[in-house]
């Protein structure tokens, strides 16, 4: 499976939080090439499954990564031009001057308009402007506008995929389609490998409402382990280094509260006998991804969270290395055909302080 | 469609070579002769279509647009190999976040980033970051590398493509509408003959202070001026009374005087009754508002009388404009028809 082609379709689909059907059907055309089977719940998620070998009942890992992206809705047509706010949290900064697609009966290229500097005061020119003044202009006629859209209508930035130097991309909806496309990358590795555990590969709904999707995949599939896969902050010059992760150093494996210690040992070991390069990425407190939510699904679930190093997180240029989602693909399958009845055992013994790590 | 072409063509102020390129494509077999001067100005001659007549000079007419467009230019690479810039001409920090640009002729590929919202302290949100705090990522991964990819003094621009909107008013969208715009409606009107020498320049540096025009017009030394322009078009809905500047879909905007000249008031009568005799429809820009290429054109030499039209385009100085393509053609229109009209002379009312 060729990852960069893979997330370019992801990227420049468009699939606001609940409204993931694009990128839905590009998921299961892709999963379905290397599951035994695929099959969707009634919120949205696509879930794959594949197969372990060995005595049944299996054990069942399941790995997760939202496939729902921030964006923007209409919430006023006037004489023409639309009113607009932010659906998930979008730093009102990074709109003035974009092109979006308005998801309307039709999906409609637009603007959203910066008045020229020649006309603005001083004043204006140098602070932001609220969401809530701004417009998206489609270029259409009052009456055209009318017919096409209806307040409620989603719109996402419009943005090419972009290649930078190095294997570095730039684009929209990294975050967190990059686990999508590790998870793919990780489901081709198994094709090839052998293991032991049922393995779901899932594209979660509504992750930036509020870890919706897995919420219900997780409750659905019933994991002795669940791995969730999102972005973390790359380091970038004058941000704190202690809360960010190294571009181009490999996945980044979590620690903390929300991690089970002896997935975390699992996925360390397995990158260190794999040579696969890998960060540790404490987290104190909440993670704020899918694995906040699959932790407390039914009676618990061992969890673990490996984060791939992602700058400008929540723009329309949120920027990766291809290397570092391949390298997650890579640390997941080889962590999963090393899984065995001795690692489901030592899910249940409490550590000792220390001992984890 | 040429505007396409030079809205995506290569050209900030002082590098606008790739325009000029395209422009001499286009225009070739429309003029008789061209010159590029010192600056980067080119300067193309359409002859008149009129027999010569012995002791009979003709009219020499200039028609301007300009070729270069705001843009960025890269200071230095910082140690994580990312690249610090400065504006090129009228472009602010609000337009510039989360945008792609490219770099230099090979158009490098790189992207303006911003610190993740999660990120941010309290009331980060509500100030503007610096032009000199921003930096581009071309994926670059140390000093060398980005400093050789793009070194200093290397231009940027928008990554922005063209496209059509459509709708009755036949939008479009682009980056760089001011001025190429303009310059698309000069090659258009390159097509027509004239009964006068019809001097076309194509201009560089309007955007640092109309620095192109000035020169452009001293070698010329025209009988009169036109500017054509890709103009402010502020006509969002808005809470205060002010004025929209020009508004989309009403035609070609005749400027009566804007910060840098006030246009010549018998061009703009000549202007008016042509765009009336041929039911093109016009509007005026609200006056006092932008600068051009004329005024520097009417203060050459002795002076020129000057005019300027313009297609209204919305956003221009961001990432992307919009115009309409009936406006666009109702001024290729308006200023062909009144070209071919030009009166031999322009005289004053007699003292009395």
């Amino acid at each position: 499976m060729e990852v960069i082609s893979f997330l370019r379709q992801l990227s420049e689909a468009a699939g606001v939080s609940g409204y993931e059907e694009s990128i839905r059907q590009l998921v299961i055309e892709q999963f379905a090439q290397f599951a035994d089977e695929v099959r969707t719940d009634k919120l949205g998620n696509v879930m794959a499954l594949k197969w372990g070998e060995g005595q049944e009942p299996h054990p069942r890992i399941m790995l997760a990564g939202h496939m729902d992206e921030i964006g923007l809705m209409v919430t006023q047509l006037k004489e023409g031009f639309l009113h607009f706010t932010t659906v998930g949290g979008i730093d009102p900064r990074v709109v003035l001057g974009q092109e979006v697609i308005v998801h309307g009966r039709r999906d409609l290229p637009g603007i959203i308009g910066s008045r020229p500097p020649h006309v603005l005061p001083s004043e204006e020119r140098e602070k932001p402007q609220p969401v809530e003044e701004l417009f998206i202009d489609l270029g259409l006629p009052q009456e055209e506008v009318a017919q096409w859209v209806r307040v409620g209508d989603l719109a996402t930035i419009h943005r090419r995929f972009i290649e930078l130097k190095n294997g570095w991309v730039a684009g929209k909806g990294f975050d967190d389609r990059a686990a999508v496309a590790a998870i793919g990358f990780c489901l081709a590795e198994l094709a090839r490998m052998r293991h032991q555990w049922d393995v779901y590969g899932v594209a979660t709904v509504q992750e930036e409402v509020g870890l919706r999707g897995a919420i219900t995949s997780t409750y659905n599939i019933m994991p002795e382990v669940g791995i969730a896969i999102d972005v973390g902050f790359g380091t970038t010059p004058g941000q704190l280094e202690g809360v960010s992760i190294k571009m181009d150093k490999g996945p980044a494996i979590a620690f903390g509260p929300n991690i089970h210690p002896q997935v975390h040992k699992g996925l360390v070991e397995a990158a260190q006998a794999l040579e696969i390069p890998h960060q540790i990425e404490p987290i104190p407190g909440p993670t704020g991804t899918d694995a906040w939510a699959m932790q407390v699904t039914r009676e618990g679930i061992p969890t673990g969270l490996i984060s791939i190093p992602l700058r400008y997180m929540h723009t329309s240029v949120e920027t990766l290395v291809i290397r570092d989602i391949e390298r997650t693909g890579r640390l997941l399958a080889g962590f999963i055909s090393r899984l065995d009845e001795a690692f489901r055992e030592a899910l249940y013994e409490q550590p000792k302080i220390g001992e984890a790590k | 469609m040429i505007l396409k072409e030079l809205s995506e063509a290569f050209g900030p102020s002082g590098h606008e070579r790739e325009v000029r390129e395209l422009i001499l494509k286009a225009i070739q077999g429309y003029v008789d002769s061209y010159q590029v001067d010192a600056l980067g100005n080119l300067i193309a001659l359409k002859r008149s279509s009129q027999p010569a007549v012995s002791g009979h000079k003709p009219l020499k007419i200039m028609v301007s647009a300009h070729m270069d467009e705001v843009g960025i230019m890269v200071t230095h690479a910082d140690k994580e190999g990312l690249l610090h810039f400065e504006v090129v001409g009228g472009l602010e920090a609000r337009v510039l976040l989360a945008q792609p640009v490219v770099l230099g002729d090979e158009r490098l590929p790189g992207v303006i980033g911003l610190k993740p919202i999660h990120l941010q302290e309290r009331g980060e949100r509500e100030k503007l970051p610096k032009v000199s705090d921003l930096t581009i990522d071309t994926g670059a991964t140390g000093q060398e590398e980005a400093e050789k990819a793009a070194p200093k003094g290397t231009y940027g621009t928008f990554a922005t493509s063209f496209a059509e909107l459509s709708g009755e008013l036949r939008t479009v969208k682009g980056k760089a509408f001011d001025d190429r715009a303009g310059c698309a409606v000069l090659v258009e009107l390159l097509k027509a003959d004239y009964p006068f020498d019809l001097w076309a320049a194509f201009t560089v540096q309007e955007e640092l202070g109309l620095r192109g025009a000035r020169v452009a017009a001293f070698r010329v030394e025209p009988d009169m001026a036109f500017s054509l322009e890709g103009t402010i078009c502020d006509d969002l809905p808005k809470e205060k009374d002010q004025s929209p500047t020009t508004k989309l879909g009403e035609g070609p905007a005749i400027t009566l005087r804007d910060r840098s000249v006030v246009c010549d008031p018998r061009l703009i009568q000549h202007l008016v009754e042509v765009a009336e005799a041929e039911g093109i429809p016009y509007q005026f820009k609200q006056p006092g508002v932008g600068g051009t290429d004329a005024g520097a054109i009417h203060l050459v030499k002795e002076g020129v009388p000057s005019a300027v039209v313009s297609v209204p385009s919305r956003y221009i100085h961001s990432p992307v404009s919009l115009l309409s393509r009936v406006d666009f053609e109702n001024t290729v229109r308006l200023v062909q028809a009144a070209l071919s009209r030009l009166p031999e002379s322009l005289s004053w009312p007699p003292v009395p």
